[in-house]
């Protein structure tokens, strides 16, 4: 008997699209009203695009293998986005230092967390937990509780309105089609993806054939922390309002995500079309939730179950009998 | 002794590194709390201490074995909720001791849950454990909404104020945990949790039944997060659903500042009780210090990484001077 086999981008998209025809058959969803189920389409397509750049980072430092994960996502989120919401204060010109400071930023944090797991050897997960917890010190003292600021006028028309009043498609969206074209370069056109899946699969193996694991390891993390922080900007430039946990409820689902697009969390395997559809899967899946009005409790069992059911299809090892 | 001798000195008596931290905690503990042998003292750091010792025993034994466990604190939530809204403030003893087995119970299941999805479907514990932790978080969430509900005052203070022979209660708990830690070690399971957390397949091949050991840590750790549980309840005495969320980051932390290397199959327990003691008073030590308020979270933050550090630290100088 042969095994159909889907590609794991192509079954998260397909669960996305029943996901989302399920959604129009609640009492309170689409209906038959097809205007309606485009705009709800592009409304859930545009809050996936958050969570899909944030995944990104994700992405990486999960196909970079070792247990690679990156926990501090969430609170560089929030920090990227409270620099950029301070920073730019209503001032259209300062909307591009804005970015170069917070991907520096994150790229630095990113660093920290490369060079703890590096050379001090401390496992990926505790070293990115406690970053996390020094990330939420530092924004605490630099808010003191209470942030004063407000997005350029320039960055919501960017990234929350249409590109005209034709074309009834957010320019986040299309900012991620840019985005998704541009990592997926990066994933399968230079050395540096060939490379991250070359230490993903073995590091020994990868050092003997001349790469610089190191270097890798450490550029990996510094370009996840990177990342974070692009999408804490983009994210405050949607919203138009931050709090201090504003990035913190995205980094479960960014893991998640990175899971459900099929990319191995023991790393050297996965794409970042698989993070994209995952996303939208996951965003459809909060929606969905919300609008049958489900606590967080509930939400929170449900993505926890959702990935210990995805982990259980695509992450087993390899059994101990050989 | 040269220094060869004194390095596998070290290596064979990993608690020692915890002893001389613990022994430089107090003393710099002594200079901010003159008093702080003196018996009532004694109690009321003992007690605060003792919910992160059970859970960092718990938490060691799980990296003895070569796993990690981040679902901890979502255990301690869910018992902490559980005796909130079950017993309540004017709750009978009798029923606060049928719902503490009752919390045994839970903790055992929520192991058991953790121990056969990572001993028989072999999944990866870090990503497992990280799942579930939303799923026990969740519930806990689920069971008690808001913050709210309680203990008895009468067996909050039976915790709180008991000191059998002028000791605290914890002073017990720890002799009966290390005493029960040093017969088993000595057992057959002592032996095949040490084979398996230092290389699962060899220990395989010479019939040591890995999965029962690996499923049996989990349950163990389950079990501790559980007897976390209730004594962080009697010393709060009320309920709180995110009690439980940042405990598990300390534990872990307590385990190696304890000696134990996450890779596991090194160490022991009494370094991790050192290693959570060490912990306690340095947040101690950060209040009497008069850190202002708004750093504090930040200064306890980078404390933790610090600390996650050390052990690289000292062998990154190691390394250098062979």
């Amino acid at each position: 008997m042969k095994r159909i086999s889907i590609s794991p981008p192509v079954a998260a998209l397909i669960l996305a699209v029943v996901l989302f025809l399920l959604s129009g058959l609640l009492p309170n969803g689409f209906g038959s009203n097809l205007d309606v189920a485009r705009a709800q389409a592009f409304n859930i397509l545009r809050l996936a695009v958050f969570l899909g750049v944030i995944a990104a980072g994700q992405t990486l430092v999960i196909i970079s293998g070792s247990e690679g994960i990156d926990l501090s996502a969430g609170s560089v989120v929030t920090l990227t986005a409270i620099l950029t919401y301070i920073f730019v204060n209503g001032a259209d010109e300062r909307v591009l230092p804005a970015l170069l400071i917070v991907l520096a930023v994150g790229a630095l944090i990113g660093f920290f967390n490369g060079v703890g797991i590096t050379f001090l050897k401390i496992s990926p997960f505790v070293m990115t937990l406690g970053m996390a917890g020094v990330v939420t010190g530092a924004i605490i003292v630099i808010t003191h509780g209470s942030v004063t600021g407000r997005v350029a006028p320039m960055m919501t028309r960017l990234i929350a309105r249409p590109l005209s009043p034709d074309l009834q498609i957010p320019n986040a969206i299309i900012i991620w089609l840019l985005f998704g074209i541009l990592m997926w370069l990066l994933l399968e056109r230079t050395t540096f993806g060939r490379n991250l899946f070359a230490i993903g699969v073995n590091r020994v193996t990868a050092r003997l054939s001349g790469v610089n694991v190191t270097g890798m390891n450490l550029a990996t993390y510094a370009l996840a922390g990177a990342l974070a922080g692009f999408g804490g900007f983009l994210l405050v430039g949607n919203t138009g309002v931050v709090h201090l946990q504003l990035g913190q409820p995205f980094l479960f689902p960014s893991i998640a995500a990175v899971a459900v697009g099929g990319t191995l969390l023991s790393g050297g395997k996965g794409s970042y079309w698989g993070t994209m559809a995952g996303a939208i899967t996951l965003t459809l899946l909060t929606s969905l939730l919300t609008t049958m009005q489900m606590p967080e409790s509930v939400r929170q069992m449900v993505l926890g179950g959702t990935l210990l059911i995805l982990i259980s299809i695509y992450g087993r090892q390899r059994s101990l009998r050989q | 002794m040269n220094r060869l001798q004194w390095n596998t000195f070290f290596a064979r008596q990993p608690a020692l590194f915890a002893l001389v931290l613990l022994v430089l905690s107090i003393v710099i503990n002594l200079f901010f709390q003159p008093n702080m042998f003196a018996p009532g003292t004694l109690n009321s750091n003992m007690r605060v201490f003792l919910p992160i010792i059970l859970l960092a025993v718990g938490q060691a034994v799980v990296i003895l074995g070569g796993g990690i466990d981040i679902s901890v604190g979502g255990t301690v939530s869910i018992v902490n909720a559980v005796l909130a809204t079950q017993v309540g403030l004017d709750g009978s003893p009798q029923d606060m001791w049928k719902f503490v087995f009752i919390s045994l119970l839970i903790g055992l299941l929520a192991g058991a849950i953790n121990g056969f999805f990572i001993a028989y479907l072999r999944l990866q514990p870090i990503i497992t454990t990280y799942a579930t932790s939303f799923l026990y978080g969740g519930m806990a969430l689920f069971i008690l909404p808001n913050p709210g509900g309680g203990i008895p005052a009468s067996i909050a203070s039976l915790y709180r104020t008991s000191t059998p022979l002028n000791l605290p209660v914890a002073f017990y708990v720890i002799a009966i945990i290390l005493l029960i830690w040093l017969y088993l070690s000595s057992t057959r399971f002592g032996k095949f949790l040490f084979a398996v957390g230092g290389k699962a397949e060899a220990a395989y091949e010479t019939a040591v039944p890995v999965p029962v050991v690996h499923f049996s840590t989990y349950v163990i750790s389950g079990f501790f997060a559980a007897l976390a549980g209730i004594a962080i309840t009697m010393l709060s005495g009320s309920g709180n659903a995110d009690i439980g969320g940042p405990m598990t980051l300390n534990s872990i932390t307590a385990v190696v500042i304890g000696g134990n290397p996450l890779s596991g199959g090194v160490g022991g327990v009494a370094g991790p009780v050192m290693g959570a003691i060490t912990l306690g008073i340095i947040q101690n030590i950060i209040s009497f210090a008069n850190v202002d308020t708004w750093w504090e979270t930040f200064v306890k933050a980078a404390i933790i990484v610090l600390a996650l550090a050390a052990p690289g630290i000292v062998n990154l100088f190691r390394r250098r001077e062979t």
